[in-house]
């Protein structure tokens, strides 16, 4: 065994990339991932899916007529934030966050405009739909901040020794959440073509035996493995080119960091992927298994776990250490810092690193297994 | 009646038979409920911010102080230098990093207002306009002793049907939705693109059986398994994660029979379409992985552009996510909940006529 997971001949090697490369492209359905895929989930991920400000429809009860009351409700309306459905009562509205039509409730009570004259404003309410926490978030920071500015113009608040914040948002003032969701849709992208796609298609070679049949040549292991991997090795730089394009050209994502660390960060990502999907496969030998391991392990986690959307710190602590063991947590912070922020060899250097440790120990547990089964 | 019967028995079998066909009918979406259910949130916590102090007086000590008091930030980096901030915030080692003018401290006591400064990473801008939130929040309390009184609340703000906004009663009601994508149109995608793979399709079609009676002993056991699956994570959202049912249970099992037909006939389409079983997978890969995205779990449908929300109504998941929601947490009345339902009841028709018409076509 050892003597042929050694021999290594480059005639033999060409040969059979030149085989694997012509079965790739003979099935379509291969193809569709490598390039329809792509494309559907950039599609989603830039269009589909936007954590921008954008505007919350809440309802209005102005409960007091008062000049104060009147002109906030004015400034709610006037809210890009905010689109406002005015009512008298509070119940019928009610309703309609029950329905889901409106995510929450805002109430000018009576008084209001009185309580002001009295030096002692009382504040106005603001019920939120709590079955959705984000939006019940964004709504109350949002009429929080029309109440602000309204009475900043009214000069209802003097400003004394008060501590006001300036902040700046580096390499993305605009806060457009695209500018993380199209670099994380890349690195998902790249597991399904690493993992699912290689589990796949190697799962089907030992489902009908057809690995066995290889086996018997005078192939090496070595030769084997090199000769599956380089074709989707490829094809996956290839589908990170097209997804930097559309990124760039359709959704206006930058990309300020060098193309040559860009390739670096994915070719050392691929690694490990490539090495996940070939393990799953050797230990499944099961098309239907590989597919559900391969989209449980690798595409799950590049999703929940990579810190692409969920933020890694505000996990429980024993979720935390599992998202040490996935590679996409490395690649996600260095794509993102390459295409919004430039090059930042000190990150990529780290965890480039990483992505090939995992590659190392993914890629010996696939040769441990496909050993096991020849035996 | 009897040969069909017959069939979904059979059908049944071939599901549950082998153990590994078991582990990956139920397994995974265990999994998925544990790991989704902790990870997905949005909330922002023990996040690690820098500081840059050139003032070193007592109001910019105070405020370190409340920084590190509050349980959203784990650590406080003390900078010496701009230099030395911005590597921290360019290598993510901190999200955002507060910049202390000299002047501050000389201002407050003077009774003016003064600012600082806040620098965050815009490659996370979600995470970072939260944090800049929290920053707010704390620096708005600093130096209360020189102010004659303390401003007084303005907004009062309440959230209904889940006061403290727990993360786990958003996901749970959200799982089921996500969880039927998945397993209704993986296992029911796999069915006959496998015999034919295998080749008994062929025993099927010359047996007694009608081609009406294959298809539902087809999708009759899917249907079941789905159905399993979405109770036991109504019971594990209550019993496990707490999170209280307050509608109805038959209205909440309607919706849930009616959003799994439909997507058990998205499942039996692609599988009529399909030569093979890698075929078959890919298919309904492409088709749950839109369908969970778009639902309006991740972000708003109302996010989304105009004509991107027009494609969506055909999207099932986006209809059933508030009804699964809102019988949770809302005690969603039966009105509401058909309002939302019937397009998906148009839907289930046009998948199901679709998947058959198809079967039809391909077995004659």
């Amino acid at each position: 065994m050892k003597g042929e997971l050694t021999r290594f001949e480059p005639r033999r090697l060409a040969a059979l990339i030149r085989k694997e490369s012509v079965q790739i492209l003979r099935d379509p359905s291969t193809l569709l991932i490598a390039f329809v895929l792509p494309m559907l989930l950039l599609a989603i991920f830039g269009f589909g899916i936007s954590l921008d400000a954008n505007s919350i429809r809440v309802g209005l009860v102005v409960q007091d007529d008062s000049a104060q009351a009147t002109s906030l409700a004015q400034a709610l309306r006037s809210s890009p934030f905010l689109d406002v459905e005015e009512d008298r009562t509070v119940p019928a509205l009610r309703a309609k966050v029950v329905a889901d039509d409106l995510r929450a409730l805002v109430v000018i009570p009576q008084d209001f405009g009185a309580s002001f004259d009295r030096g002692r404003p009382i504040p106005i309410q603001v019920a939120a739909d709590g079955s959705q926490p984000n939006t019940a978030n964004f709504v109350a920071a949002y009429v929080e901040g029309v109440y602000g500015s309204w009475a900043q113009q009214q000069g209802l608040v003097p400003r004394g020794a008060q501590v006001g914040v300036n902040t700046r948002f580096w390499w993305n003032p605009e806060l457009k959440s695209r500018f993380f969701l199209i670099p994380g849709s890349i690195a998902i992208v790249m597991t399904m073509i690493g993992t699912l796609l290689t589990a796949l298609v190697v799962a089907r070679e030992w489902e009908r035996g057809t690995l066995e049949a290889m086996m018997a040549t005078p192939i090496g292991m070595g030769e084997f493995i090199a000769s599956k991997l380089i074709p989707y090795f490829v094809l996956g730089l290839g589908s990170m080119a097209l997804c930097t394009v559309l990124g760039v050209a359709v959704f206006g994502v930058p990309l300020r960091g060098s193309v040559l660390a860009l390739l670096a960060i994915s070719a050392a990502f691929l690694i490990p992927a490539l090495g996940l999907g070939l393990f799953i496969s050797a230990a499944t030998k099961n098309q239907f298994m590989a597919s559900q391991f391969a989209l449980l392990s690798g595409f799950l986690p590049s999703f929940l776990l990579s810190g692409f959307i969920f933020e890694i710190g505000s996990m429980p602590k024993p979720i935390q250490m599992v998202t040490y063991l996935v590679p996409a947590r490395y690649l996600i912070p260095s794509l993102q810092t390459v295409f919004v922020a430039g090059d930042s060899w000190g990150l990529f250097a780290r965890d480039i690193g990483m992505m090939l440790l995992f590659g190392a120990i993914f890629f010996f547990l696939a040769f441990r297994a496909t050993k096991r089964s020849l035996d | 009646m009897g040969r069909l019967k017959a069939i979904t028995i059979k059908e049944f079998w071939a599901l549950l038979r082998d153990p590994k066909g078991r582990m990956a009918l139920f397994i995974p979406p265990l999994m998925q409920m544990f790991l989704f259910s902790f990870a997905a949130t949005l909330e922002v916590r023990n996040v690690d911010i820098g500081l840059l102090d050139m003032s070193q007086g007592a109001y910019s000590q105070e405020l370190v102080e409340q920084l590190s008091g509050s349980s959203n930030f784990r650590q406080i980096e003390v900078f010496h230098s701009p230099a030395e901030l911005q590597q921290a915030i360019e290598q993510q080692q901190v999200i955002a990093a507060i910049v202390i003018e000299q002047d501050f401290d000389r201002r407050l006591t003077a009774g003016r207002p003064a600012d600082i400064g806040v620098v965050l990473d815009g490659r996370r801008s979600n995470a970072a306009q939260i944090v800049a939130g929290y920053i707010m929040r704390i620096a708005s309390g600093i130096g209360a002793d020189v102010r004659s009184l303390d401003p007084p609340e303005t907004v009062r703000v309440i959230n209904w049907f889940n006061p403290n906004l727990t993360y786990v009663w958003y996901n749970l009601p959200s799982l089921i939705v996500m969880l039927g994508a998945i397993t209704s149109i993986a296992v029911t995608s796999q069915s006959v693109s496998r015999e034919r793979e295998i080749g008994s399709f062929d025993q099927l079609m010359v047996s007694p059986l009608r081609v009406h009676e294959i298809l539902l002993g087809k999708m009759l056991p899917p249907l079941g398994v789905s159905l399993f699956n979405g109770l036991l994570f109504w019971v594990a959202a209550q019993v496990i994660f707490g999170v209280p049912f307050t509608g109805s249970f038959p209205l909440f099992f309607a919706a849930l029979l009616l959003y799994n037909v439909a997507l058990i006939g998205v499942g039996m389409f692609i599988s009529s379409l399909s030569q093979t079983q890698q075929q078959a997978f890919l298919g309904s890969f492409l088709v749950s992985v839109p369908i969970i995205m778009l639902s309006g779990f991740s972000s708003p449908v109302e996010n989304m552009p105009e004509w991107f929300q027009l494609i969506d109504h055909v999207n099932p998941a986006m209809y059933f996510l508030p009804v699964s929601q809102g019988i949770f947490l809302k005690a969603m009345p039966a009105s509401a909940v058909f309002d939302w339902m019937w397009p998906v009841a148009i839907i289930a028709l046009v998948t199901l006529s679709a998947a058959a018409w198809l079967f039809r076509a391909r077995m004659e």
